[in-house]
């Protein structure tokens, strides 16, 4: 379970289906593919047959959903080998969505921060997005001061991948960015830091 | 003060615009220029009428960046509480009123890629000014306007003249022209937002269909202006002003409370800006909630209540007023 | 009256002063002995002559000094100045309200003449004289609202209001107290004080963002807040932290007076009347203590309100390294005799 009561981090509230959108985009990312998967009985040909699947493998436990996914017989399919060439693909269809498109995404914490910035670069609404929160706990985080992106971050303190500095990962979190706020932990004190732990497996 | 600061005005001229329909044209007294606003944005009018004091929201309809004067347009209500009454028949050029300042409820989301504006009869106001705002901005706008008539409806004319038939269309229901809105709404591209202004009815439609067209809330808005809904007289007990106060029929309470001479925050006298929410202490009966402010569960609650829109129908009705 | 602007810096040698008349003017913001959140709101109205609210903008003795600080900020980091594409309206709506209540309050020091769309302005203190078109981006160096905030004092931003909520869409962001306005662009008001601990439960932030929703035009609002910093630096940013965070370290018993400062907020609240946005202007001033307790009522209810703070608070205000240090040196200067209600000096 993630962390609650943290103000500014979005509310993943699940992706269940809109019954009156024209068109469905789901974007899932590892273990994301389950929350698509799960609610298979409930689907029908009609929703499939108007829907987009973008799919990249993740995780140990979200590498093998394609052909689960591809049997669902959605009226498009498409896995890509990195998160970057799925957002790049999601892009292209969302280029080409009309209002009545509603995308979902699935997946870790970051993934969904990804997707959610390409989906409000191209004007659609963030509140307008379902989004269910699957696989592991790890944040992506922007260092403060260097402003560099490290993903899969699991423990706080960490060591920021660009400048060095030894990150405390604060609870607020950034739509824009699709991260958490990184500060350096022993800034009064260097040296100081204390030891890291696992908070985010 | 309540409903913010006041602005001494002079009605400069007034034209028939359409059946039952006027313009007036508001100039500072004091021949200064009014304060810009920003397009969507209404007045509270305050009136005179014959020592009976009405206060009514009228939207901005000149170009928002027009500071020689405010127009409004005003449809003569057959069920009139009085103040279309009022405006229409007994006042003239020359004639005082006093204004509020400009409050918006009802602004474009300036992010929008593309605007579309459902209007319906006098509902068209607000999106005059919009217009001319999008217009100035070079942002992309449609307006689809409902009308009765060609003589029931305002400024259409203009409209087509001033930003073409491809911006401005047209529908006239005594020729029965219907605004398609299922088929306008499938095709926008993401980014697009939905606006709707007019009866209750054509607003319920306009976003209901949305609903089913698979648009996300967020991008259709609409604005209500809910007139104070007459009903049998009732009394209120104001506690902290220790009077009890008649609401007449034709009356809200907010109008009884002011006409006791106290001073109730107020904004948009429309129950859509939370501004005169009122705790309710006690009360022996029913509350009719027409605003369109609280949530389902405040009204269920029975805790609070709009003075301005809503009303109560019982034997014992006490507010922390 | 003229000001006579001080030379002063902010940085390295921290030659930053309060004379003795800008210490009386300065506000206090504590009205009681103790310290806790509400939605401590009034009209932003003009007040007496000799305090900050003698004008709706202030400008004060350290203006000059103040602007060039700010311009050295932006050099190292661009982003602490940041406007989203739909904010350009309101960015010409605080344009406008500054340069007014500048020149107003200040008509010496600054002039505003408007001819139709051409405007020219012109600050006596910056040596700036320009001739520019109202709306017209390209008639100006920089955008309107960083143009116009690289000669105004105190920190800025303006949010957007749309679905029930306030959108920090804008800000110039250079004198804060450790937030950043890069990580909190296009958040809403419950996200940006995220962080803020023990005032989301008592329902602050509920009220308050309900009052403000409702903010009308021509009725500006204001509020206090605080907090305290070591050396009188302003760019107290998260980006610097590692900059200036040492400096926490850095007091003893003996220096406490010189080093630790009051750092108060007067932010005042103004719905701009193109947009329908609502510009914050968050007003920075800082005292350090040696100068403070020259008004006795302030040396008493400071170290009152320093050591009834909760936990949570010391925390958050990241005061837990000095704060011991400075109610001792404070408890010299309060003889507990009772304190006159309100802020200013008796």
């Amino acid at each position: 379970m993630l962390v609650e009561g943290i103000k500014s981090r979005p509310v993943y509230g699940g992706i269940a289906i809109d019954p009156f959108a024209r068109r469905h985009i789901f974007a899932l990312e590892g273990e994301g593919a389950l929350a698509l998967l799960d609610q298979k009985p409930a689907l029908t040909a009609t929703m499939l047959n108007r829907s987009e699947v973008l799919y990249v493998a993740a995780g140990p436990k979200g590498l093998d959903h394609d052909l689960a996914l591809a049997a669902l017989k959605p009226d498009r399919f498409w896995q890509g080998p990195t998160i970057e060439t799925l957002l790049f693909r999601l892009r292209g269809s969302l280029s080409a969505a009309t209002m009545s498109t509603r995308l979902y995404i699935s997946g870790r914490e970051g993934f969904i921060g990804q997707c959610m910035q390409v989906a409000t670069d191209m004007g659609m609404d963030f509140s307008s997005i379902p989004t269910e929160h699957r696989g592991s706990l790890a944040r992506r985080v922007q260092c403060v001061h260097c402003k560099g992106i490290t993903d899969d971050v699991r423990t706080s303190p960490f060591k920021c991948s660009h400048c060095g500095l030894n990150l405390l990962v604060r609870d607020h979190y950034s739509r824009r960015l699709g991260a958490f706020q990184g500060v350096n932990v022993d800034a009064e004190e260097p040296g100081t830091a204390p030891q890291a732990e696992e908070l985010f497996a | 003060m309540s409903g913010g600061l006041a602005i001494a005005v002079r009605v400069s001229r007034i034209d028939t615009v359409a059946a039952n329909i006027k313009r007036f044209r508001l100039v500072r007294h004091d021949g200064e220029p009014l304060p810009v606003f920003s397009a969507g944005a209404h007045v509270i009018v305050s009136m005179d009428d014959d020592g009976h004091r009405r206060r009514n929201p009228y939207s901005l309809m000149s170009a928002p960046h027009d500071t020689s004067g405010y127009d409004i347009s005003v449809l003569r209500v057959a069920e009139s509480r009085g103040g279309s009454a009022f405006l229409h028949e007994k006042l003239r050029e020359g004639d005082a009123l006093t204004i509020s300042h400009p409050v918006n409820l009802f602004h474009a989301d300036k992010r929008g890629r593309k605007h579309i504006l459902l209007a319906g009869g006098i509902g068209i106001t607000p999106f005059l000014a919009m217009m001319a705002e999008f217009d100035r901005a070079n942002v992309a706008f449609e307006l689809h306007y409902a009308m009765r008539s060609r003589e029931h409806g305002a400024y259409w004319q203009e409209l087509v003249e001033r930003y073409g038939a491809h911006r401005v269309k047209r529908y006239f229901s005594a020729e029965n022209d219907v605004l398609p809105v299922a088929s306008l709404l499938h095709n926008q591209p993401l980014g697009t937002h939905a606006y709707v202004c007019g009866p209750d009815r054509m607003t319920d439609f306009v976003l209901r269909t949305a609903r089913e067209c698979g648009w996300p809330k967020s991008n259709v808005h609409s604005e209500r202006f809910l007139a104070p809904i007459s009903g049998k007289a009732f009394d209120a007990e104001l506690l902290r002003s220790g009077i009890v106060v008649r609401v007449g029929d034709h009356e809200s309470i907010l109008e009884a409370v002011e006409a006791a001479g106290i001073d109730a925050p107020y904004m948009c006298r429309g129950g859509a800006c939370g501004q005169c929410e009122t705790a309710v202490v006690a009360c022996n009966g029913v509350l009719a909630h027409h605003d369109v402010y609280l949530s389902e569960e405040e009204k269920a609650s029975g805790r609070k209540v709009m003075i301005c829109v809503s009303r109560f129908d019982g034997t014992k009705l006490s507010l922390d007023l | 009256m003229a000001i006579v602007f001080r030379q002063e810096t902010f940085r390295d040698d921290f030659t930053y002063r309060n004379s003795p008349g800008n210490i009386r003017r300065f506000p206090f913001p504590f009205d009681r002995d103790e310290y806790m959140y509400s939605v401590n709101m009034e009209p932003h109205v003009r007040g007496q002559a000799g305090t900050v609210y003698e004008s709706l903008i202030d400008v004060d003795e350290h203006y000059v000094a103040e602007m060039q600080d700010r311009a050295l900020v932006l050099k190292e980091d661009p982003l602490r100045y940041q406007a989203l594409p739909h904010m350009m309206a309101a960015q010409w709506d605080t344009l406008e309200l500054l340069m007014e209540e500048q020149a107003a309050g200040y008509p010496e020091h600054f002039t505003l003449i408007r001819n139709g769309d051409r405007w020219r302005w012109i600050n006596r203190p910056l040596g700036i004289d320009d001739t520019f078109t109202f709306g017209d981006r390209s008639t100006l160096p920089y955008d309107p609202f960083e143009y116009i905030t690289r000669q105004a004092q105190g920190d800025f931003c303006i949010v957007d209001q749309r679905d029930g909520n306030l959108w920090m869409d804008a800000g110039m962001v250079t004198t804060q107290a450790d937030w950043s306005l890069d990580f909190d662009i296009g958040m809403n008001f419950m996200e940006w004080h995220g962080p803020v601990p023990l005032a989301h439960q008592i329902g602050v932030f509920d009220r308050a963002l309900k009052f403000l929703l409702n903010l009308q035009l021509g009725k500006p609002t204001r509020r206090f807040n605080w907090t305290m910093t070591i050396n009188p630096r302003l760019d107290t940013s998260p980006e610097n932290y590692h900059k200036w965070g040492p400096d926490r370290t850095t007091v003893t018993p003996d220096n406490v007076g010189e080093k630790v400062h009051l750092r108060v907020e007067l932010q005042s609240l103004w719905r701009l009347p193109r947009s329908n946005a609502i510009l914050f202007v968050i007003r920075c001033y800082l005292i350090s203590m040696n100068e403070l307790v020259t008004v006795p009522k302030w040396a008493r209810r400071l170290h009152r309100v320093l050591k009834t703070l909760p936990p949570e608070l010391v925390d958050y205000k990241g005061l837990t390294r000095y704060r011991d240090n400075t109610i001792a040196w404070l408890s010299k200067h309060d003889d507990g005799a009772p304190t006159s209600p309100g802020i200013f000096p008796d």
